[in-house]
């Protein structure tokens, strides 16, 4: 192991200034940045931090995770539920490579991340010196900004930096290469203060009236207008106005997976999920309404399906902080540039107070005819092997909508989403737009930390559980509260329900073996239990609810279950099939 | 979509960015991610020291660049993007020549052909002599054509510089951003090639 002694390197005694090494002066940054918990993993050309860290243990909470992967997705899971930034630390080389896929998908779901990554002393910079690699050029595709620092001077302005652009505007991660030089180096610390402007970056376009008066101008014309919601509404912290908008206007409204729980899902115009697995009537009326009034979500391939016959008929009114995404997939009739919680109450002071009484019939004519050929018998099967729906419906009726549902990839995520009820904002956690299997579980020991007094459930496919089942250390070791529902269909469900549908039932490599997941999580000293009758899962989901501390509860259900309705690939929303 | 949107024509990118270690690829790969040919690429600073001006052309349909142009902005170094038709900009690639000068002086032709092309001498020396035009793609291409049969020795030609037609009170604009704010200086490695002075390990 390498061991740095002491930066030799003179610098003129200057006026009396406190000394502080570049790794103190970082974790002085965190504090003041309201850091309370870090996800990292130390190694070689991270240790000075480590090393100052050790005396950091009462106010800097640092949780040690099992593969520096788990480590992004615990600090979006935190960012998610907490609102605030997700902190990471990960070494050189491996350390930092491991980071990637994290990023990936914080940068695609704008998650508030800051990554701190040791880096070699600045010397052996291009020498392909031990564990170094350059984490600047391979990251920058994947983050909203990085940096790469070499001299301790820069550090306190840097981080602060990284803290405001990652959270301002469209979120999204931010990484932090620290030379080891510049961890050890001591420097003339005068502080720190915290960034709210950079000369070359507008984080919020600037609101112009005439396109609010615009959309309010076609919503108070519209016959049948429609909401379609997204993140957008979370991240702005705009619940409320949301609220205030959807209930004035009367309109029917729709959420992309990562917009559920930005208003109740019991809410009477609350009317679904939209996209390939969401509801029959969203789908099909997205191609009937005449105004779409797109809030804070992008209009992903998943959500949009064919383009080409994509509301065609309608005039689409899109509120975005993302100059950039207006008019990227859909073409905009008016668009409303900005952050949708100062746009949302001006908009709503001019739309018309209405209810559209028989255009949201509609949508419940459409919710009936869903529930008749595939909710029905989804959430209340009477034979027959277990399904992934009645397994939600009964962790519903147990936590009354209150707790996080932290969601891996695939069909179980599509099943939860679909039925889990959400009373509350930030409840549900997600990989959408990444489609990160591995997701889940290091996600929910974030999710977990960053609302401590919520329940906080993970809900697993077998096949995504073994991409990062190691972290179930990293919650052995913390003691962190999360609980773990395993949806085993023993088989890599979704791809397999892909090649029933569409490969003439070639199922390739979609049969997976798994371990014993009760004794794997025994090994980490975590209970759990095993359930395959539909008689013990409401006395099981009890028994994961309340015991005290973590819990893994495997439930085995029906193999060869699809999940419907379904936009097929190259299919217009309107195309939606029931089974 | 109308028609114009996707006819495919070549385009003038001009970005105005901060100096900072790391921009160019950040800027490279919003390009390479779509598998767009950069034609063309220039970079050096503009009337301001800390502002860097980039020349990108590329040949697309105005929707695809107006896109490009967003995902560019979005950059946080990023101050602003324009882009141009050629009809809309006034350009220039510099072109350098270099030549035996013993063809020069025996053929009284290649002197004329030079002068018509609107070549300039850079350098004469006894066994070679730069010449140096600038001018469209194809005026510089036109006299490679014409010194290749009397020995053409070396050929090097720049990317694209172009001017806005329509850009009023660009320097103004540019001069009082700076005089308001002015730019932060871009912090080098400067311990390469030092090591062994500068650290024990």
């Amino acid at each position: 192991m390498e061991v740095a002694q002491q930066e030799i390197l003179t610098q003129a005694p200057a006026k009396e200034t406190t000394k502080v090494s570049g790794s103190v002066a970082l974790l002085e940054a965190l504090i003041a940045e309201g850091v309370d918990t870090i996800f990292g993993y130390p190694g070689g050309a991270i240790m000075p931090i480590y090393d100052a860290l050790y005396d950091y243990n009462d106010k800097l909470n640092h949780i040690l995770v099992r593969h520096e992967q788990g480590g992004t997705h615990a600090g979006q899971g935190y960012a998610r539920t907490s609102g605030k930034v997700g902190v990471v630390f990960a070494t050189s080389g491996p350390g930092a490579t491991n980071l990637v896929t994290g990023l990936a998908d914080a940068q695609i779901d704008s998650t508030p991340l800051v990554c701190i990554t040791g880096q070699v002393f600045a010397h052996l910079l291009g020498t392909d010196a031990f564990q170094e690699t350059d984490v600047i050029n391979i990251t920058t595709p994947v983050t909203k900004w990085n940096y790469q620092v070499t001299d301790a001077n820069e550090i306190p302005e840097v981080i602060a930096k990284a803290f405001y652009i990652a959270k301002s505007g469209r979120p999204g991660p931010v990484l932090i290469d620290i030379t080891k030089n510049a961890q050890i180096q001591l420097f003339d610390y005068e502080g720190y203060t915290k960034c709210n402007h950079i000369r070359s970056y507008r984080p919020k376009p600037i609101v112009r009236m005439q396109y609010i008066e615009q959309a309010a101008a076609l919503i108070n014309q519209a016959k049948k207008p429609f909401i379609l919601f997204g993140q957008g509404v979370l991240l702005g912290s705009a619940e409320q106005e949301f609220k205030a908008f959807v209930e004035k206007s009367g309109i029917p409204a729709a959420w992309t997976i990562l917009g559920a729980g930005a208003i109740p899902t019991g809410h009477p115009l609350n009317v679904g999920m939209l996209g390939m697995h969401g509801n029959y009537g969203p789908n099909v009326l997205t191609n009937d309404c005449d105004v779409l009034i797109a809030i804070g979500m992008r209009f992903d391939d998943r959500v949009t399906g064919r383009l080409d016959k994509y509301a065609k008929q309608a005039k689409v009114i899109h509120l975005d902080i993302d100059p950039a995404e207006i008019d990227k997939n859909v073409k905009t009739t008016v668009p409303v540039w900005g952050d949708c919680k100062e746009t949302l109450p001006l908009l709503t002071a001019l739309v018309e107070e209405k209810q559209h009484t028989e255009w949201v019939k509609l949508f419940n004519e459409y919710t009936r005819k869903e529930v008749e050929a595939v909710i029905h018998d989804e959430l209340n099967p009477t034979s027959g092997e277990m399904t992934m729906g009645e397994v939600i419906k009964q962790l519903n009726d147990l936590t009354h909508g209150e707790a996080i549902i932290v969601t891996d990839v695939g069909q179980h995520q599509m099943v939860a989403c679909r039925y889990a009820q959400f009373n509350k904002t930030r409840s549900n956690v997600t990989s959408g737009g990444l489609g990160t299997m591995g997701f889940a579980l290091p996600a929910a020991i974030g999710a977990k930390y960053g609302a401590q007094d919520r329940t906080v459930v993970a809900i697993i496919g077998d096949g995504g559980f073994q991409m990062t089942c190691q972290e179930l250390g990293t919650i052995m070791q913390s003691g962190v509260d999360v609980k773990i529902i395993i949806l085993n269909n023993r088989f890599l469900g979704m791809v397999r329900q892909w090649q029933e549908l569409f490969n003439e039932r070639r199922y390739s490599f979609v049969d997976i073996q798994s371990p014993d997941f009760v004794a794997l999580a025994a090994a980490y000293r975590i209970p759990g239990k095993c359930i395959a009758e539909r008689e013990d899962l409401q006395g099981a989901l009890k028994e994961m609810l309340d015991n005290k501390g973590s819990f893994l509860l495997e439930v085995l259900v029906t193999k060869e279950n699809n999940v419907f309705p379904m936009v097929p690939q190259g299919c217009s929303v309107s195309e939606i099939r029931l089974k | 979509m109308s028609n114009e949107e996707t006819i495919q024509q070549e385009y003038n990118i001009t970005i105005y960015t901060e100096n900072q270690v790391g921009l160019l690829n950040r800027i490279a790969i919003i390009f390479t991610r779509r598998k767009i040919n950069i034609d063309s690429l220039n970079t050096s600073p503009s009337e301001i020291e800390s502002i860097h001006r980039f020349n990108i052309v590329i040949t697309e349909s105005e929707e695809v660049v107006r896109k490009l142009t967003r995902q560019i902005e979005k950059q946080v170094e990023v101050l602003k993007v324009y882009y141009h038709t050629n009809e809309d900009v006034i350009w220039q690639e510099l072109a350098l020549y270099k030549v035996s000068t013993d063809v020069i002086a025996e053929k009284v032709s290649v002197e004329r052909l030079l002068r018509e092309n609107g070549a300039r001498a850079v350098v004469i020396r006894k066994d070679y002599t730069v010449f140096e035009t600038t001018g469209h793609r194809e005026e510089t291409d036109n006299l490679i054509n014409i010194l290749q049969p009397f020995g053409l020795i070396e050929f090097v030609r720049s990317a694209r510089v172009a001017i806005i037609k329509d850009s009023e009170g660009f320097n103004s604009k540019l001069r009082e951003f700076e005089r308001l704010e002015p730019g932060e200086e871009v912090i080098e490695n400067e311990y390469l090639n030092k090591g062994s002075k500068v650290f024990t390990m």
